[in-house]
C-alpha cells in the first residue's frame, strides 16, 4: 500500500484501535491534521493548550491502560507539551506524542518554529524518535506503540518533519514486532521467587509494600489473592491506591510523607518488605537510613534499575508484577501459614485505633476532608477520581474510599499542577458512563482553565471540586510549620468568581459554603450533566495530617499542629 | 562508600542521536564520564562504546542498569577482564634534547608520528596507567600540545 507520510500516521493509530486522539494542530503538522480531517477511525479532540491535550491522553491512559494519544505542532506546541510528557514519564504511563517538526532541508537553520524537539524530549521519554526517511515511518509507528506499551510503559516521542508527512512511501505495518536490542523481563526467576517465599516463611512481621507497578501490570487481584492467602498487611504508595481496596481489612492505606500513622510504622517495624512495583520514592522513604531498618527487603519490578537504585535489595526479582505474584500463590499456599501473622496484624490495627486518619469537623466552616469523605459516601465506586497538586490531593487519598485500581488518576513523581482538569476530560472520554470528578485547589484549577471550553464542546461533563482555602495551601502549610509563618507569596485570596467563570464557559458553577450547599450542588452537578465547577470554602487553615517533614524519618510523624 | 573506576564497553544499535542519549544519561544523573570512545562495530549496524566511569558500587550498579535500559542498547559488558588501551599524541618543540627519548618511545610502544620545521609529534599506545607514567616522563620534553585518545576496551 503506498500512503504519505500523514495517511501512514491515521493508518498506523487505526491499526492500534485508537479511538481519541487529543491534540492542537499548527504550521509543521499541517498535513497530518489534513488527514485527520478526512478520516472517521478516532475522535480528535481540541484542546485549548498542548499542555492539557497530553494531560488528557494521560488521563484517558491511566484510567483506561490504554495507551494515550496526542499530537502537537513544532517549536511552541511541543514546547508547551513538555510538562504533560515529564508527567507521564515520571509516572510510568504509556503514551504515544507525535510531534511535527519543519521540513527537513531546514533542520539546524533556527527556522521558524523550529526547535530541537528530541534533545528537549529524551530525558523525560522512554524513547523518542526523529523521522528522517519515510521508509523508517512505518517501522518507528509500531515500535512507538510497543515501547509506551510494554515492560515499564512510558511516553514515547515521534518527531515528524513536515516534508516527511507529504512523501510518499511503502506502507507495510508488522502485525507483530521483536527489537533487536529490547526484550523486557516478564517471568521471574523461579529460585529467586522461591527463596522469596522461604524468606517470607521465615519472617514474622512482612508487610506488602505496594507500588504504581501494581496498576500498570494489572496486578490488582493477584496481589489481593497474595494478601489473603498469606495475611499478610498491606500498604499502597499514592500511586497505588485502589489496588487493594480500602474495604479490605489487610489495607492500611497510604504510607509516606502523608501517609497513615499504621502504614508508617509498619514499614518502621516490619522485618520484611515485600515490595511490589514501588520505587522508593523519598516522599516515601524518608530518610533513608532509617526507612524499614529491621526489615529485609524483596523487590518485584519489571524494570531492573529500579531495584536496588535507592535501597540495597536482598531478593531482587526482575518480572512483570502480576506474572511474578502468580507464581508465588502456590507456593504461598503450601509454605505460609496466614494464622502466623495474627499479632502483627492485630498490632497494626491498634495502631489504626489510637492513631486513624482524622480531622475536626467544624459548624461554622468546611473541612476538606468531610467534602472528599462525603462525595466517596455518596459516590464511591460510581466515581472516577482525578486530582491536581497540593494540600487538596493528599486529602483525596486519604479520604476517599477507593475501590478498584485505576479509579485514582493523580500526578504522584512530577506533582503537576493543572492536570487534574484535562486528566479528567481524558477519565470522561474512556468512561463516558462513569461520573469525572476532579478535587482541585484554588491554585491549581487556574493553571489549565482553559479546558473547561474543551469539556464544554466535547460533551466532557467533569466535576470540578475546587477545595478552595485561597491559598497555594500545600506551600502555606510548609510555611506555617517550617518558615515561621511568612506566607512568602502563597495568599491567593485574589480570585475570580468561579460560578460566573463556569457559566461564562457554558458549564455551571456552585458557590457552596456549608454542608447542605454542598450535597445539593453535587446533586445537581451530577443531575445536570454538564461541565460543573463547585467552589467549595474550606477552612483557610486546615493542614495535612499526619507529616513526616522532608527527610524526617516516618516513626516520627507530626500527628498534630499546635500553635 | 569508596569512589572506584570501572570500563564499560557498550554495543549499542548505531542510529541517529544514540551518543547523545548516552552522554545525556551520564550529564542528567550526575555520573562521571572520565573518558568515553565510539566507533562502528564493523559489518554490522552497531557501534561499541568505551567508557571509563567512576563512582561507588550503588552509583556504578545503576550506571550498568540506566545503559541498559536505554532502548538502542544491545549489551553492556562489565568484565573484569578488558584488554584496555589508550592513544596519546605529543607535540614537542625541535628545539628540545631529545636524548633518552628513543628508549622511552620504545618502552612505551611508540613511534614518531608526524614531524614539522620546529616539532615533532610522538604517538604511543599502551595501557591507560602507563600513558599517564608516559605523560608524565615526557614533560621534560616541555611537549607544546598533548592530545589522549580515552581508553578503548576489549572483554576477554
Ligand atoms: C506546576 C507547579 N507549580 C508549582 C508547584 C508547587 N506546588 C505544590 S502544591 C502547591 C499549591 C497548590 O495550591 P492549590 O492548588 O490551591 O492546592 P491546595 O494545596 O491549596 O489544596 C504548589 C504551588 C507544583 N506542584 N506544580
Ligand atoms: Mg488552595
Amino acid at each position: 500500500m503506498e500512503l504519505n507520510g500523514s495517511q501512514m500516521v491515521i493508518e498506523a493509530l487505526r491499526r492500534e484501535n485508537v479511538s481519541v486522539v487529543f491534540g492542537y494542530p499548527g504550521g509543521a503538522i499541517m498535513n497530518v491534521y489534513d488527514e485527520v480531517y478526512k478520516q472517521n477511525h478516532f475522535e480528535h479532540i481540541l484542546t485549548r493548550h498542548e499542555q492539557a491535550a497530553i494531560h488528557a491522553a494521560d488521563g484517558y491512559a491511566r484510567c483506561s491502560g490504554k495507551v494515550g494519544v496526542a499530537f502537537v505542532t513544532s517549536g511552541p506546541g511541543f514546547t508547551n507539551a513538555v510538562t504533560g510528557i515529564a508527567t507521564a514519564y515520571m509516572d510510568s504511563i504509556p503514551m504515544v506524542v507525535i510531534s511535527g517538526q519543519v521540513p527537513i532541508s531546514m533542520i539546524g537553520t533556527d527556522a521558524f518554529q523550529e526547535i530541537d524537539a528530541v534533545g528537549i524530549s529524551r530525558p523525560c521519554v522512554k524513547h523518542n524518535y526523529l523521522v528522517k526517511d519515510i521508509k523508517d515511518l512505518p517501522r518507528i509507528l509500531k515500535e512507538a506503540f510497543y515501547i509506551a506499551r510494554s515492560g515499564r510503559p512510558g511516553p514515547v516521542h515521534v518527531d515528524l518533519p513536515k516534508d516527511i508527512s507529504a512523501q510518499i512511501g511503502k506502507f507495510e505495518y508488522p502485525e507483530s514486532i521483536t527489537m533487536q536490542t529490547y526484550k523486557p523481563t516478564y517471568k521471574g526467576n523461579v529460585r529467586q521467587i522461591k527463596k522469596a517465599i522461604d524468606a517470607i516463611a521465615e519472617s514474622k512481621r512482612p508487610v506488602l509494600y505496594i507500588g504504581g507497578g501494581a496498576i500498570s501490570s494489572g496486578a490488582s487481584e493477584s496481589i489481593q489473592e497474595f494478601a489473603r492467602i498469606t495475611g499478610i498487611p498491606a500498604v499502597e504508595t499514592l500511586m497505588a491506591r485502589g489496588v487493594m481496596g480500602d474495604d479490605n481489612p489487610l489495607n492500611f492505606k497510604m504510607l509516606g510523607m502523608h501517609g497513615s500513622y499504621a502504614a508508617n510504622m509498619s514499614m518502621s517495624e516490619a522485618d520484611l518488605m515485600i515490595s511490589f512495583g514501588p520505587r522508593f520514592d523519598d516522599r516515601v522513604t524518608g530518610k533513608l537510613s532509617e526507612f524499614a531498618k529491621h526489615a529485609q527487603i524483596i523487590h518485584v519490578d519489571i524494570d531492573p534499575s529500579s531495584i536496588g537504585k535507592i535501597v540495597s535489595v536482598d531478593f531482587p526479582i526482575v518480572g512483570d508484577l502480576k506474572n511474578v505474584v502468580e507464581a508465588m500463590i502456590p507456593l504461598a499456599k503450601e509454605k505460609i501459614n496466614p494464622e502466623k501473622y495474627k499479632s502483627w496484624r492485630d498490632l497494626l490495627n491498634r495502631y489504626n485505633e489510637i492513631h486513624p486518619l482524622k480531622y475536626e469537623d467544624s459548624d461554622t466552616v468546611l473541612k476538606p476532608q468531610w467534602v472528599i469523605q462525603r462525595v466517596g459516601q455518596t459516590l464511591g465506586d460510581k466515581a472516577f477520581i482525578t486530582t491536581d497538586v497540593g494540600q487538596h490531593q493528599m486529602w483525596a487519598a486519604q479520604f476517599y474510599p477507593f475501590s478498584f485500581p485505576r479509579q485514582w488518576v493523580t500526578s504522584g513523581g512530577l506533582g503537576t499542577m493543572g492536570f487534574g482538569l484535562p486528566a479528567a476530560m481524558g477519565v470522561k472520554r474512556a468512561f463516558p458512563d462513569k461520573i469525572s470528578i476532579n478535587f482541585t485547589g484554588d491554585g491549581s484549577i487556574m493553571m489549565n482553565i482553559q479546558e473547561l471550553m474543551t469539556a464544554v464542546e466535547f460533551d466532557m461533563p467533569v466535576i470540578n471540586i475546587i477545595l478552595n482555602n485561597q491559598y497555594l495551601g500545600m506551600v502555606r502549610q510548609w510555611q506555617t510549620f517550617f518558615y515561621d509563618k511568612r506566607y512568602s507569596s502563597t495568599d491567593i485570596n485574589m480570585q475570580p468568581d468561579f460560578v460566573k467563570l463556569a457559566e461564562s464557559f457554558g458549564g455551571v458553577g456552585y458557590r457552596v459554603k456549608t454542608k447542605e450547599e454542598f450535597d445539593k450542588a453535587l446533586k445537581d452537578a451530577i443531575e445536570s450533566k454538564k461541565v460543573a465547577l463547585i467552589d467549595v470554602n474550606i477552612d483557610r487553615l486546615e493542614n495535612v495530617l499526619p507529616m513526616v517533614p522532608a527527610g524526617g524519618t516516618l516513626y516520627n510523624m507530626m500527628l498534630e499542629y499546635k500553635e | 562508600m569508596k569512589t572506584e573506576r570501572k570500563v564499560l564497553s557498550v554495543v549499542v544499535l548505531n542510529e541517529d542521536g544514540v551518543l547523545s542519549r548516552i552522554s545525556g544519561l551520564f550529564a542528567g544523573r550526575g555520573y562521571n564520564i572520565d573518558t568515553l570512545t565510539v566507533a562502528p562495530v564493523p559489518n554490522t549496524n552497531l557501534s561499541r562504546l568505551s567508557i571509563v566511569t567512576s563512582g561507588n558500587t550503588r552509583v556504578l550498579e545503576q550506571i550498568v542498569k540506566q545503559l541498559h535500559k536505554l532502548i538502542p542498547t544491545y549489551k553492556v559488558i562489565e568484565s573484569n577482564q578488558f584488554v584496555e588501551k589508550e592513544m596519546a599524541l605529543i607535540k614537542i618543540p625541535l628545539n628540545e634534547d631529545f636524548n633518552g627519548l628513543d628508549a622511552m618511545l620504545k618502552a612505551y610502544n611508540g613511534t614518531v608520528a608526524n614531524s614539522g620545521d620546529d616539532f615533532i609529534v610522538i604517538m604511543v599506545a599502551d595501557d591507560a596507567n602507563r600513558i599517564e607514567n608516559f605523560l608524565k616522563a615526557v614533560k621534560k620534553y616541555n611537549p607544546i600540545d598533548i592530545v589522549r585518545s580515552g581508553s578503548v576496551a576489549m572483554d576477554i
